[in-house]
């Protein structure tokens, strides 16, 4: 699939792209950020503007592999507005982790013009506008969980103070107070995804990028951490990306389910999912949950999603 | 149940009590031939018994017997004060200190490297090359080479020896360390990118603990081989003190019982020095949350 294509970025040089004159620049959106970060500033934005967050216009992107070209993006277009909870489902090779990647400057697209949260994708990274998680909780070993959720907030430059009374809110947000001094292997597997979702929110980025964070657990785990994150999605207000294989679980969270299609990879259907922010695990026997999960298959079945 | 003490020492006291038979039945049969014609030289009359126990207490035998080392060795390091020039242990000191100070500039110049390629593609084509090609000269051609040059320089005693270790023992470590700094995990890679952290904060942050097993590997690896440096750096030196200045003195006098109570301090050295890296290693491990 998309995500396992290597990264021409990684490895070798990782600034290489930053050119000489840009670190003033960084430097002031760096700043820009930490003050906007803090959550009193962020609660005084009016409620009404609700702003883009991701601008996409026909972004494509090809790779070029020992099999030939592959069309990984073809011309997708998306808006997502602030606040929303978008989930992209689609069979493997269908572009969504790679769409997710060309978001968050992981991956620069061949082709379309994009924005993020009102500026170029390597600008929003730069400027810290957004979490990723991966599909493996990608703690570092080394650290304790604190020191793991410290890490983003120690590069970011915040202070000791503010460090530790982040640790403390966001380990109670994800219900691991009590684990600051383990290690990530005395966690079971949901537990080091919660760590991992914490530190992506740790510094109060306006969006939430996630790659099948709970493709790797099981379906008992799964359920628990959809309800809590919909409960965090609640109560922070960010703005969530989400990559997943499952048709239950991207109708259960999402505000608009992205029905992606591969060869090339694009996008089949959009589908609005009306349901309350305030949902339970039950809405899934609902009429409603069922017309919307029928829908995202005939779109997964018109993209032959099903054809091998 | 057997006595644990039983369980985890006896494969290791039974290999070395084989190794100890089959070491006296060698000194017997290397030495007989000596022995016998010292008894035929002075026309005396000898026994079975008497040649086998001639062959095991001959005072230049081409092999000594274990308990002639034990002895020389015990006597060596017990019969003088440490700091007599008759003292094993003096000249261990010596050999000790050109090791590790060897060894430490060894280390430092190695993981410099590493990091120079990790930074650099360009320094990497242009370094590696010359970093091989500099251990496939050996370094018994290079040792005299490197003496008399670095003495023309004014350098004299501990320092040209040190260096001659760190040639030798910064190469495990370069290695070690290059696949080392590239060990992290790409999404740890891209976790940082995400986070837009400098250069800096990727090798302090990063880089550098995903290392820090690699390193120990290396860094057992190197200690041995900066002793083995010193040791052969004290060869050309005019044999003034060291357990190479032991060695080559005991090969030009025929005392194989000296070479062999050298040998036993430089195992002892080498054993030791592992000990502490692994030490080391234990104890940083236990910090970074091994389990």
């Amino acid at each position: 699939m998309a995500s396992s294509k290597p990264s021409p970025l990684a490895l070798k040089e990782p600034e290489a792209e930053r050119r000489p004159g840009d670190n003033e620049a960084i430097a002031s959106l760096v700043n820009s950020v930490a003050d906007t970060a803090a959550p009193d500033m962020i609660a005084s934005e009016p409620p009404s503007s609700k702003r883009l967050v991701v601008d996409a216009q026909n972004i494509s992107l090809t790779f070029d592999t020992a099999d030939g070209r592959v069309d990984a993006l073809s011309n997708v277009s998306l808006q997502i507005v602030e606040g929303e909870f978008v989930s992209f489902i689609g069979p493997s090779g269908c572009g969504k982790t790679t769409m997710l990647r060309v978001i968050a400057d992981l991956q620069r697209p061949s082709a379309g013009a994009l924005l993020v949260n009102g500026m170029s994708a390597e600008n929003a990274r730069l400027a810290r506008s957004y979490g990723y998680v991966f599909q493996a909780p990608a703690l570092f070993p080394w650290r304790t969980i604190e020191k793991n959720l410290k890490l983003p907030l120690e590069i970011m430059g915040f202070s000791e103070i503010d460090q530790q009374q982040r640790v403390e809110r966001y380990l109670s947000l994800v219900n691991l107070t009590g684990f600051e001094r383990k290690f990530p292997w005395q966690l079971s597997g949901g537990m080091q995804q919660r760590v991992s979702i914490a530190r992506a929110l740790s510094f109060d980025p306006a969006l939430l990028l996630m790659d099948e964070p709970f493709g790797a657990l099981d379906e008992i785990v799964r359920d628990h951490l959809n309800e809590q994150l919909l409960q965090l999605w609640k109560s922070t207000e960010k703005t969530v990306l989400f990559v997943t294989h499952s048709i239950p679980e991207a109708v259960f969270l999402s505000t608009k389910v992205v029905v992606m299609s591969p060869r090339p990879g694009r996008i089949i259907d959009i589908i609005d999912c009306d349901f309350p922010r305030d949902r339970s695990l039950e809405i899934r026997e609902t009429p409603e949950f069922l017309r919307i999960a029928q829908r995202v298959r005939v779109g997964l079945r018109a993209g032959h999603s099903y054809d091998e | 149940m057997r006595h644990p003490w039983v369980e985890r020492y006896a494969p290791l006291a039974t290999t070395v009590l084989v190794l100890i038979a089959i070491w006296y039945i060698a000194a017997i049969a290397m030495n007989l031939s000596l022995v016998r014609d010292a008894f035929e030289r002075e026309e005396t009359a000898y026994t079975l018994t008497d040649l086998i126990s001639g062959t095991l207490s001959a005072e230049r035998p081409l092999l000594p017997a274990p308990h002639q080392v034990a002895a020389a060795v015990y006597d060596s390091v017990f019969g003088y004060p440490p700091l007599a020039p008759r003292s094993l242990v003096y000249h261990s000191l010596v050999t000790l200190t050109a090791t590790l100070l060897g060894f430490v500039l060894g280390a430092l110049l190695g993981i410099v490297l590493a990091l120079m390629i990790v930074h650099s593609r360009v320094l990497e084509r242009s370094l590696m090359p010359w970093i091989i090609c500099s251990q496939m000269v050996p370094i018994l051609a290079l040792a005299p080479i490197f003496i008399v040059v670095l003495g023309a320089l004014g350098l004299h005693g501990l320092l040209p020896k040190s260096i001659i270790s760190a040639y030798l023992c910064f190469f495990p470590i370069a290695i070690g360390m290059v696949k080392g700094f590239t060990s992290s995990e790409p999404q740890q890679i891209e976790l940082m990118r995400t986070w837009s952290a400098t250069s800096r904060q990727m090798l302090w942050k990063l880089r550098w603990p995903s290392a820090v097993p690699y390193l120990f590997a290396s860094l057992k690896v190197a200690i041995t081989i900066s002793l083995i440096g010193a040791i052969v750096a004290e060869l050309p030196t005019g044999a003034e003190a060291g357990i190479g200045a032991r060695l080559l003195a005991g090969s030009y006098y025929g005392q194989t019982i000296q070479i062999w109570a050298a040998l036993v301090a430089s195992a002892v050295l080498a054993s030791g020095l592992i000990g502490i890296v692994g030490l080391v290693e234990r104890g940083v491990a236990r910090r970074m949350g091994a389990h």
